[in-house]
């Protein structure tokens, strides 16, 4: 599947550099079209138009019909925890009525770039952040209440889980202000108390600097 | 005071867990007796030991003769009596508080006064546990992760009447066994179920919300965090059933709506879908097919 793809300043996903970036083709070649930060225009003779999301809903793009949304439009991020190297995991988004052709579409770009793909709803967090947000802030309201050291709930969940790092310290490489900018959201949209940020985060966020919202 | 541990006593070494924590012991160069009510679950723990250290020798891990002296050292029993020449047991009895607490008043009675008791126990209080018995003081949280012979990590939790020299006394032991023990409060789940019963939890209602496949879901996880397996398949391995009962034990303690078991765990397992030792939970397992893929 070619694509092509249209750029405005840096993109998460694909950092300048990455070979994503190099195997584009020019637009008269492409069945897909991918925007890194550029506006979305709608071309119904693509396979695809895929769209680089940030932390927001693919549907603040395409507009939403209670249920009936979905054309050749999907959103997609590549999972990356604060300024890490970029995972492999690519997370395309869907609506309701998305065609499957569209998702295939999109599937096998990503895939013949060596990438991983998770197709996932048009829902806040997507799959990794909705699951991982309240672990963090479980984690970090721990260490207030003094159930072990960061140290020593890292470690258990290297050596117990298996895990490549622990919670704390990934949320902490991922910025704390980070991480409570996005509980923040998912609280708001979701309500559930594990999504309220925590304290550390918190503090964090309002330590940042007088052009912080927090 | 706490004496030098020489003789370690195991209850429930008939269990995986039980067996695999004797082996720890005895490998260390403790003299390790092995209870169980099971004759028949003693024995097929002691083949399995004997296995165990067959493959240690193949692997030059040991010598045969250190293998011989190791299996010399370890002793089991159906009699409860025979602990009383422990120093240390450990108890990795059924999950239950009356099971641990009536336990430990047997033992309190066959056991010298200076016998530390551990708790193996994942989601049980310790200061509840050791008021089963005379000697709360001497009770301390000693929980190792499956399988106990292979993983390192020790998670040791003092209850509120837990000595600084029992603490001390089982940290100590971990340690000549080669383990690595840390130390967390006696709060429900110690660290690592306390991490991973409600982040398992998440993980079924993002897909009873319609986020995404199990599939798609362990996808993500494995590839975005590089976890070793998905939530889903680990739940499938852990029983579905298991994951109701761990759910059970700590919603109620701590009131966190995460820990709650959700509706599609419930009905799953009233469907029988209990994960693999079913054939299907998330996933199916005859002929290597995954359910949602």
């Amino acid at each position: 599947m070619r694509y092509a793809i249209q750029q405005a300043g840096e993109s998460r996903s694909f950092p300048t550099g990455d070979a994503f970036l190099a195997n584009a083709v020019a637009p008269e070649a492409a069945e897909v079209m991918i925007h890194l930060g550029t506006p979305l225009r709608a071309d119904d003779a693509r396979a695809a138009i895929l769209l680089e999301l940030g932390e927001e809903c693919l549907g603040v793009h395409t507009g939403e019909t209670l249920g009936g949304e979905g054309s050749n439009i999907l959103g997609f991020c590549r999972y990356r925890n604060g300024a890490d190297t970029p995972s492999d995991l690519v997370e395309i988004v869907r609506q309701k009525a998305t065609p499957e052709t569209a998702i295939a579409a999109a599937r096998a770009v990503f895939e013949s770039a060596g990438l991983q793909v998770a197709i996932c709803d048009d829902q806040a967090g997507r799959i990794i952040d909705r699951l991982v947000r309240p672990k963090y802030n479980a984690a970090l309201r721990f260490l207030d209440e003094g159930l072990a050291t960061q140290q020593d709930m890292d470690l258990t969940c290297r050596l117990g889980l298996g895990y490549r790092d622990g919670p704390i310290e990934r949320v902490v490489r991922g910025g704390l202000a980070e991480h409570y900018d996005i509980s923040k959201a998912l609280f708001e949209i979701y309500g559930s108390q594990g999504y309220a940020p925590a304290r550390r985060a918190t503090v964090a966020a309002r330590r940042r600097g007088p052009a912080s919202n927090a | 005071m706490t004496g030098t541990i020489r003789t370690v006593g195991v209850c429930g070494a008939g269990g995986t867990m039980g067996a695999g924590i004797a082996i720890v012991a005895a490998r260390a160069g403790y003299r390790t007796i092995s209870f169980d009510r099971s004759a028949e679950a003693l024995a097929r723990a002691r083949k399995q030991t004997e296995a165990f250290f067959a493959k240690s020798v193949e692997r030059q891990k040991l010598s045969a003769e250190e293998r011989d002296v190791i299996l010399a050292s370890m002793q089991s029993s159906t009699e409860l009596a025979d602990l009383g020449a422990c120093d240390l047991v450990i108890e990795a009895v059924f999950e239950a508080l009356s099971v641990k607490q009536e336990l430990l008043g047997d033992l309190d009675t066959i056991c010298p006064p200076q016998t530390i008791f551990a708790s193996n126990t994942s989601t049980l209080s310790i200061t509840e546990i050791a008021s089963g018995c005379k000697r709360p003081d001497k009770v301390v949280g000693m929980h190792f992760c499956l399988p106990a012979q292979l993983m390192k990590l020790i998670e040791m939790s003092p209850g509120i009447l837990t000595s600084d020299e029992t603490m001390q006394a089982a940290w100590d032991f971990t340690e000549r066994c080669g383990q690595i023990p840390v130390k967390t409060q006696d709060k429900p789940g110690f660290i690592l179920n306390a991490l991973l019963v409600p982040f398992n939890n998440d993980a079924i209602r993002a897909v009873e919300a319609g986020v995404a496949s199990p599939a798609d879901i362990d996808r993500a996880i494995k590839a975005g965090l590089g976890y070793r397996m998905g939530p889903l398949e680990l739940i499938d391995l852990i029983g579905l059933d298991t994951q109701v009962r761990l759910s059970e034990a700590f919603y109620p303690i701590t009131l966190d709506q995460r820990a709650a078991a959700p509706p599609l765990l419930r009905r799953m397992t009233s469907a029988g879908l209990l994960g693999r030792k079913a054939g299907r939970g998330f996933f199916t397992y005859d002929g290597n097919a995954m359910f949602g893929a």
